[in-house]
């Protein structure tokens, strides 16, 4: 179990003072000048070494992103962009980074774009969170105030923190979505190629890194890589914070090593699964996007990218989503499936019509008026969605769907026998006209 | 995708006060010349506050003049994100989170409050005090369920809660935004197990730290915690 020292977010909860006083205080914005000394490529070094991988998602090797992008410039600048549209269902941890430690990840911005040669970085928040926003601004100027950034800082590398937000689009977390929002344009996914470390954000070279993985850079630096890796499990290294929601006692954040047992997770952190752990119905272990697994498989699992992938799942988020015995499962999925309906740009046809027809036939199983064969129907129809589209979009409104028959197909069939064994309703007689 | 249309009923003219028309040209310098759309969704909200909450028609050609972007271009912007309401919404905005983490925990019965004491989602009442709608994930589920009312986030409801939250809006009595239910922001019931370490606190001056809200219990060492039944 992590201890306290080894802990990046000492303000998680807000217990004590965002301001930049107090963060120093912490630890933040120490020795960062002697950091920058290094040089750019020392820094993207130290962080490939560390083994971080991005805290978004999907999990790929930061210092390997960094280093895409290009050394020397053809005229363009090159832009960091931080996606802080934080909106995947489960997950409310970069909210707390924003809100509680926000010099983290204005320190981490700052080394982050020294490493890719940038001068400019924007931070995107999504819409919803106005209050936060109001602190990270107000944090920014502090930051900006005490010459930590800005022109001429006492750091020694220019630099200009922007901050923008959104106006309610999920897809807008997506990175090409998100540059096309930051441009001024509705939030609808890029083709790649061209990938955005050439063709980003007005047109330069840019990396999109989520708010964990950036606010994380800093401690990983001051620290050093070896610290990093040696928590964790290999190719998993370091801390993570995980959100545990649904059927616990505790709901809670809380930061923790990659590869924590699952069951430790939720006894520990979360008071146990509501009602004890013979209780647990399923686990959706790193946001609404994964496919769900069942409480079978869910005691020893290490909860870290490669062990979650091994179960045809993922660590996505690491917002584990909690269902007890008295969840309707189907209803669950359904109502995943009526978010990706809600939130699909529109721009791809199997992704469009797919997400509100998977959600049309859920909620029919979910009421038992189906038939069996739409069950295998259902799935081919969500392979045709995943893996056809421009973004993820697609593909993760398809793997909950995935999951939920992969593992509970007999909760499906059951509840059209169901529905099937009730007495049709008596025949009313009709007055002849 | 949602299908989303301007209201019928638009009112002659919109302009930014002059205050407003200060902070839209220093937002639009946040961009390299020639990108003052990117300014576009922060100048289009502040138009959204502006008129109580909502984007009437000659808000969105005023927009689409000063950015110098076709009003289509606008248009579609106000139609894509959902945060922009194209009607009226009460003085006291209510979007309830509908989405799975929060309907675990209960956020029908929040639905079925707002039913019962504002009316259907997107009518306004009649002293134009409330109006309600489910939205997608607000990014609060460890403090489900929760509900935004205008800028901030009321967390860890109950029917109650909600209730008397809405009633002290509605008599402009003060209400206290966050958790209802006395916990720390994203801490556990009863307090944080983790964080305890006061090592990591030594250098902060006492006066930089936030006291907590007096119904959550002090964060103690150890793990003696026993999590409260709900």
């Amino acid at each position: 179990m992590l201890q306290d020292k080894d802990r990046i977010f000492k303000n998680l909860y807000g217990l004590h003072s965002w301001r930049l006083k107090a963060a120093r205080a912490r630890g933040a914005w120490d020795g960062t000048k002697a950091m920058i000394e290094k040089g750019h490529e020392a820094i993207i070094d130290e962080v490939k070494a560390s083994g971080l991988r991005g805290r978004g998602g999907a999990g790929f090797p930061t210092g390997l992103k960094w280093s895409f992008m290009p050394k020397q410039s053809d005229g363009r600048p090159n832009y960091l962009v931080v996606n802080a549209d934080e909106s995947e269902p489960g997950t409310c941890k970069d909210r707390d980074i924003m809100r509680h430690d926000p010099q983290l990840l204005i320190e981490g911005a700052f080394l982050a774009s020294f490493a890719m040669r940038a001068h400019v970085c924007y931070i995107y928040i999504r819409g919803e969170f106005i209050r936060e926003r109001e602190i990270l601004q107000a944090a920014i100027d502090e930051a900006h105030n005490a010459k930590l950034i800005g022109h001429n800082n006492i750091n020694g590398w220019d630099f200009e923190l922007y901050l923008s937000h959104g106006a309610g689009a999920y897809i807008c977390g997506e990175e090409t979505a998100l540059l096309e929002s930051l441009e001024g344009k509705k939030g609808m996914p890029r083709l790649k190629p061209p990938f955005p470390a050439n063709v980003g954000l007005y047109g330069a070279p840019t990396t999109v890194n989520n708010v964990e993985t950036i606010a994380v850079v800093p401690d990983i630096l001051r620290r050093g890589a070896a610290w990093f890796a040696s928590l964790g499990r290999p190719n998993n290294s370091g801390t993570k914070l995980f959100c545990l929601s649904g059927h616990v006692n505790t709901p809670c954040n809380v930061e923790e090593e990659m590869g924590i047992p699952l069951r430790e997770l939720i006894d520990h952190y979360g008071g146990g699964v509501r009602g004890g752990w013979d209780n647990l119905l399923a686990v959706i272990p790193g946001g609404s996007s994964v496919p769900c697994i069942p409480a079978s498989e869910c005691l020893d699992l290490p909860m870290d990218f490669d062990s979650l992938k091994a179960l045809k799942t993922g660590l996505g988020t690491a917002a584990v989503i909690v269902m007890d015995k008295s969840t309707d499962i189907i209803r669950a999925i359904a109502r995943l499936s009526y978010f990706y309906k809600h939130e699909s740009c529109g721009q791809c046809t199997p992704c469009r019509e797919g997400t509100g027809w998977m959600w049309r036939v859920l909620e029919r199983m979910a009421k038992g008026q189906a038939e069996k064969g739409e069950i295998d129907m259902l799935l081919d129809v969500s392979y045709q969605v995943e893996g056809h589209t421009i973004c993820a979009l697609g593909d993760a409104a398809a793997w909950p769907v995935q999951g939920l028959i992969r593992h509970f197909r007999h909760v499906i069939e059951a509840r059209i026998d169901e529905q099937a064994a009730k007495p049709i309703a008596p025949w009313v007689p009709v007055a002849a006209e | 995708m949602s299908v989303r249309r301007l209201a019928a009923d638009q009112p002659e003219g919109f302009a930014f006060t002059p205050e407003n028309l200060e902070w839209a040209k220093a937002q639009i310098k946040k961009y390299p010349d020639g990108k003052q759309a990117s300014a576009v969704l922060a100048i289009l909200w502040r138009a959204q506050e502006q008129m109580g909450g909502w984007l009437p028609e000659p808000a969105l050609r005023y927009v689409a003049n000063m950015l110098s972007m076709a009003y289509i271009r606008i248009y579609e912007i106000a139609t894509f994100y959902t945060m922009f309401n194209l009607a009226p919404v009460g003085r006291f905005y209510v979007q309830v989170c509908g989405t799975t983490p929060c309907w675990l925990r209960g956020a029908n019965e929040i639905k079925d409050t707002c039913r019962k004491l504002i009316g259907q989602p997107g009518q306004v009442t009649a002293d134009g005090a409330f109006s309600w709608t489910e939205v997608e994930c607000l990014g609060a589920c460890v403090n489900a369920p929760m509900a935004q009312i205008n800028k901030d986030y009321y967390e860890d409801l109950t029917p109650d809660s909600l209730a008397t939250i809405l009633a002290n809006l509605k008599a402009g009595r003060p209400v206290t935004p966050g958790p209802q239910n006395g916990r720390q922001a994203s801490a556990p019931l009863g307090g944080p197990i983790t964080l305890t370490d006061a090592e990591l606190y030594k250098n902060e001056e006492p006066d930089e730290t936030v006291t907590p809200p007096p119904a959550s219990a002090p964060a103690k060492s150890g793990k003696s915690r026993t999590p409260r039944p709900r």
